[in-house]
């Protein structure tokens, strides 16, 4: 028996003694030994035009087909391209293709590659790279499920020469475009790309230590104009307390999604860039369970609560209103006018709950999921505002594995606080959702005007009808009050007033090729 | 002493099992599932399904207790859910931080308190004594995150001694700046627990400055001091060093904080991150590992108090 | 030596009467509602109206040091109601009877005592749930092993000793002699060793409240306003001041206090 006891220690220590978990992406490149890692530009010479950013969140994935979580996205954007990459402006622009047409049945997109662009290892993109991506995508290694929701509207992806890649859809999409953002990798390189990212992006990854960082590196074979950092190093600090004292210490030139309370307290040494996190968060209603199955419990709950008053305290009035399930980064449909659809009025909302025959007020659950400060606080407040109206709101904290299994995907509560956002990017999946049939309908909104609006705009070819059947879509969404809706949070990025050239994006980007000294 | 050591043995790996057993059934019992943290909110049944027989979650319990403690045997500690990557190599380079903090924070404790212990035994009742004795109590009632806070806050905000957020690795750091950094978070370990020894050791020299031996060296013409260092220590360190070896599980927890306020990368930390995600098998060999290290340890202890005490020796 | 007044237990009487009685007000009484906010007073700094101040969102800062106090006084209360009654039976029971039976529940100690307390509350955390009441379960049933290790030695130490043996050949219950003959003996030791478990409630409530595996809101405990106040250093430093003063006040007092008690043991 000791012996083989023994045997363990030993293997424990063995396990130790195990090189770091750290790997280098392209080749197994030592960080340390870069040459990019000493500035060559004449810049000042104790940041070495290298910049270090507190990220709070490790990657899921560094498969860009895979990667799920926005913080993966905004990260491996500088790594990845896909035939378009989105742009600032909330559109797309060319990326690996240098243009494309789209038929006029909206059926079929056909793309030119552009000429002299390579991979991180220095091999050209060829067509074949291409439809490799594009079939991946559309789940050719996942037994035939898309790893990319959109992609299962495509039928086929054809290279009918060496410039050109053509992509067939089942049905007509104005907003397919988007999903083809979706990163172009080197054929053949399978579940591998996670461990040995090759894309065409701005920068190439250096190495990648789970829970800890990410170093990359300008690339500089790339097609485009290329970064003016040498090198961006990522650092995983999920503890913001821990992210404030490294911001004041100097180790981090610059954050993303730093909480308000903690950015105030670096406001005089570092610049805050304001932004919104680009969702809805609301007081999401169980639309089947009462007393919310009512539309004047719902409408009263709208007029009790204060929205601008949780943006004061929550964000400290750096949050954006909304008044429907859209947030104003999609500007074509974000509609304002909504947000003064019910302006707080205690009588108005205790009239409405004695109408529905709740005289005395009511008692309701709020289910927040705990690790979420802004949502915990904001259901705080709404707790306090309620009392006003004579309903009484008892805060439900619970973890986020089971706000998802018995909120998001059981139904089963009264209310919640969370913010919704759109996985795809597309204005699409911020309305569809709340369709009476559709599978993540958490709500159980159910509005037969509704369901037809959203079915018509979907497949519409026009864009300016797709525009109006979406709006009066979200008109509803708001007349209705399927839920209280309340605002897009504030996201801020707190950088050293060293640098300067943050864009900010539409979509889950960090793009640090436009970031420099100045 | 061969039997006791036999004896001893053996109920070192019943208590080995047992904890193993413990650690592997409570991420077993979970009601929360992991497939929800790899496949997202959105996932299909058929996906979830599909997920959990290639994590081998399908299989009954014992079965996958014995796979996974003949795994742990071998070293090999499993998959990670979140990572693509084997458990024993993300724990790899963290194991090593993880030891090194320990490592300091034992020996700032040994470093402190065997001269402050001497210190306020020799002069009993004295200033100093009771200056250290107030000063110990009131540095074990402070927990140890808000310790770890104000170290940073002084020794790297205001002093600028240590950059806090930028430790890495010895590799890219360099070993002086690596250990330089670590002696900091090393410190907020240490302090309460280095009081506590103070403590221990004060006491343990009293209680043996009573007995009949120190009384006879007295009455044969010996100084205090002299009778301190000559009789006293060697037989008033015993319970000191068993006291010193059982530490070493506070060390362990209380690097488990301390690693989050310092942003050290080190098992505390990834253990904290991984019950976050989910991530069972990182969590089960986290949890292992840190109990056997105890479990050892305090087996240690035990041998070693019995091997330095010649009372229990002759047993 | 015995002649020197027992300053530790006086001083540590004091404290501990004071801090406990602090937090046992805020069982029944704060000045504000401990919830309601105001956008005016936002970070207002201390003052005639609000004591210790104004947090983030305008609550007084005294109201809640008040409830979290009472909260911290609760859950450290409730875990050791638990760990205490459970480790007495069963060490009581293994001391006296020793057997299979204690050897088993002994290593079954020794293997939960291999988990530091924090790392076990984390993993129970993350099996049952944050929130209050879990705390004090996780906490409850991780205290256990340590009491009924003490509770088992001073058994251990009795159960041989004449009068125990003169009650059992008189023909006393067995269940009698453990509660009343040797019982009232071990309380000196056990009440040392309650206060070192008050401590380590307390701090472990605070760690696990730093990690996120605390009480949740709107609950809310002395540990988690500190880890809470700790973002607000810089601006506003009496959001952490206060709490972290009425904590370690309390841990010294009751510390001192088990302190004082064996210092009067060693010298009777």
């Amino acid at each position: 028996m000791p012996s083989k006891f023994k045997r363990a220690l030993l293997l424990l220590a063995v396990a130790a003694m195990l090189p770091a978990s750290l790997y280098g992406c392209t080749g197994g490149t030592d960080p340390s030994a870069s040459p990019t890692a000493s500035a060559q530009s004449g810049e000042s010479s104790d940041h070495g035009n290298s910049v270090t950013v507190g990220i709070a969140q490790d990657l899921d994935s560094l498969d860009p087909h895979k990667a799920v979580a926005a913080g993966s996205s905004e990260v491996l954007f500088n790594i990845f391209e896909g035939l378009v990459k989105a742009s600032s402006d909330g559109a797309v622009r060319e990326a690996v293709a240098s243009d494309y047409t789209v038929s006029e049945d909206g059926l079929t997109y056909t793309f030119t590659l552009r000429e002299g662009v390579t991979f991180h290892n220095g091999d050209p993109v060829t067509v074949e790279d291409v439809v490799y991506s594009l079939e991946r995508c559309a789940g050719s290694e996942n037994d035939g499920t898309p790893l990319i929701t959109a992609f299962s509207n495509v039928t086929g992806v054809e290279a009918p020469d060496d410039g050109h890649v053509v992509v067939t859809l089942a049905e007509p999409s104005l907003e397919f475009i988007y999903s083809m953002t979706a990163a172009i990798i080197p054929a053949g390189s399978g579940d591998g790309i996670a461990q040995n990212p090759i894309g065409t992006g701005p920068f190439r990854c250096v190495s990648y230590t789970p829970q800890d960082s990410m170093v990359i590196e300008k690339y500089e074979g790339y097609w485009g104009e290329g970064a003016y950092l040498d090198q961006v190093t990522f650092r995983i600090i999920t503890n913001s307390d821990t992210l404030v004292m490294s911001l004041q210490s100097g180790s981090l030139d610059m954050a993303i999604h730093v909480p308000n309370t903690q950015a105030s307290q670096v406001e005089g040494q570092f610049t805050v860039v304001e932004d919104t996190m680009k969702l809805v968060q609301a007081l999401y209603l169980n639309n089947d369970v009462a007393p919310f199955d009512d539309v004047r419990v719902r409408q009263a709950l709208c007029y009790a609560i204060d929205v601008q008053q949780i943006i004061d305290f929550v964000c400290d009035g750096a949050g954006v209103q909304v008044g429907t399930s859209m947030y104003p980064a999609f500007t074509k449909y974000y509609m304002e006018a909504l947000n003064d659809a019910y302006p707080t009025d205690v009588d108005r909302a205790k009239e409405l709950l004695a109408d529905a025959g709740y005289p005395d007020g009511i008692t309701m659950d709020i289910t927040v999921p705990s690790n979420y400060t802004q949502h915990v606080q904001t259901a705080e407040v709404i707790a306090e505002q309620l009392k006003a109206v004579g309903i009484t709101a008892n805060i439900v904290p619970v973890e986020w594995e089971t706000w998802v299994s018995q909120v998001y995907q059981g139904r089963d509560f009264q209310s919640t606080v969370c913010g919704v956002a759109a996985s795809d990017m597309t204005a699409r999946e911020m309305v569809i959702r709340y369709v009476s049939d559709y599978p993540n309908n958490f709500i159980n909104f159910d509005d037969g005007e509704y369901d037809q609006a959203v079915a018509q705009a979907i497949t519409a070819l026009d864009a300016n009808q797709q525009e109006e059947l979406y709006k009066r879509a979200l008109t509803i969404l708001s007349e209705q009050a399927a839920s209280v809706w309340l605002q897009d949070l504030c996201d801020l990025t707190v950088m050293s007033p060293e640098l300067t050239g943050l864009e900010l994006y539409r979509t889950y980007v960090l793009d640090m090729s436009t970031i420099r000294y100045v | 002493m061969a039997k006791t050591i036999c004896k001893r043995l053996g109920l070192l790996v019943v208590t080995l099992l047992l904890v193993t057993i413990l650690a592997f059934l409570a991420f077993s019992i979970l009601p929360g599932d992991p497939t929800t943290s790899i496949l997202g909110v959105d996932a299909t049944a058929e996906q979830i399904a599909a997920l959990r027989a290639r994590l081998g979650l399908d299989l009954p319990l014992w079965q996958r207790y014995l796979n996974w403690v003949g795994g742990l045997v071998t070293g090999d500690l499993g998959q990670s859910y979140n990572y693509a990557m084997p458990v024993a190599q993300l724990l790899g380079s963290r194991i090593a931080v993880t030891a090194t903090l320990a490592g300091m924070s034992f020996l700032l404790i040994v470093a402190i308190a065997l001269p402050l212990g001497i210190l306020c035994a020799r002069y009993e009742g004295g200033v100093v004594d009771k200056a250290l004795t107030v000063l110990g109590q009131v540095t074990m009632s402070i927990p140890n995150f808000l310790l770890g806070f104000a170290l940073t806050y002084v020794f790297s905000l205001m002093l600028r001694w240590f950059t806090v957020g930028s430790f890495t690795s010895a590799a890219q750091q360099g070993v002086g700046a690596y250990l330089g950094y670590l002696f900091f978070p090393a410190l907020a370990i240490a302090l309460p627990r280095a009081a506590m020894t103070v403590k221990m050791l004060r006491g343990s020299i009293l209680s043996e400055m009573g007995q009949d031996y120190i009384r006879t060296a007295y009455s044969k013409g010996n100084s205090k001091s002299g009778v301190l260092w000559h009789f006293v220590l060697r037989n008033a360190m015993i319970p000191v060093i068993t006291f010193l070896a059982m530490t070493i599980a506070d060390i362990v927890a209380g690097s488990i904080v301390v690693e989050q306020v310092f942003a050290v990368g080190g098992v505390g930390q990834m253990l904290v991150t991984s019950i976050g995600n989910r991530d069972y098998p990182v969590v089960q060999a986290i949890v292992a590992l840190i109990a056997v290290v105890v479990v050892v340890c305090n087996f240690l202890a035990d041998a070693l108090y019995r091997v330095m005490d010649p009372r229990l020796r002759q047993r | 030596m015995r002649r020197r007044k027992n300053w530790y237990l006086t001083l540590g009487l004091i404290l501990a009467v004071l801090s406990v009685g602090y937090s046992g007000l805020g069982l029944f009484w704060t000045p504000y509602s401990p919830t309601a906010y105001s956008a005016a007073d936002r970070y207002a700094g201390p003052s005639l109206a609000h004591l210790f101040g104004c947090d983030h969102m305008g609550r007084d800062v005294f109201s809640r040091t008040l409830e979290g106090a009472s909260a911290t006084l609760t859950i450290a209360l409730a875990v050791l109601a638990i760990g205490f009654a459970a480790g007495l039976v069963l060490g009581a029971l293994c001391g006296y009877y020793g057997g299979a039976a204690d050897a088993f529940v002994m290593r079954l100690c020794d293997a939960i005592a291999a988990f530091p307390s924090v790392l076990l509350g984390l993993v129970v955390i993350a099996i049952i749930g944050p929130g209050k009441y879990n705390v004090i379960l996780a906490l409850g049933v991780l205290f256990i092993p340590s009491f009924a290790r003490l509770v088992r030695g001073e058994f251990l130490k009795y159960r041989d000793w004449d009068f125990v043996r003169a009650a059992r050949l008189m023909g006393v219950s067995n269940l009698r002699i453990i509660f009343v003959h040797i019982l009232p003996n071990t309380w000196p030791v056990l009440l040392s060793g309650l206060t070192i478990g008050f401590n380590n409630a307390v701090l472990a409530e605070a760690s696990m409240s730093y990690l996120g595996v605390g009480v949740t809101p709107p609950d809310t405990s002395l540990g988690r306003m500190i880890s809470e106040a700790q973002s607000y250093f810089a601006t506003s430093p009496w959001l952490i001041l206060f709490p972290a003063l009425v904590m370690i006040l309390m841990i010294l007092g009751v510390g001192m206090v088990g302190e004082g008690i064996r210092e009067r043991l060693g010298d009777g």
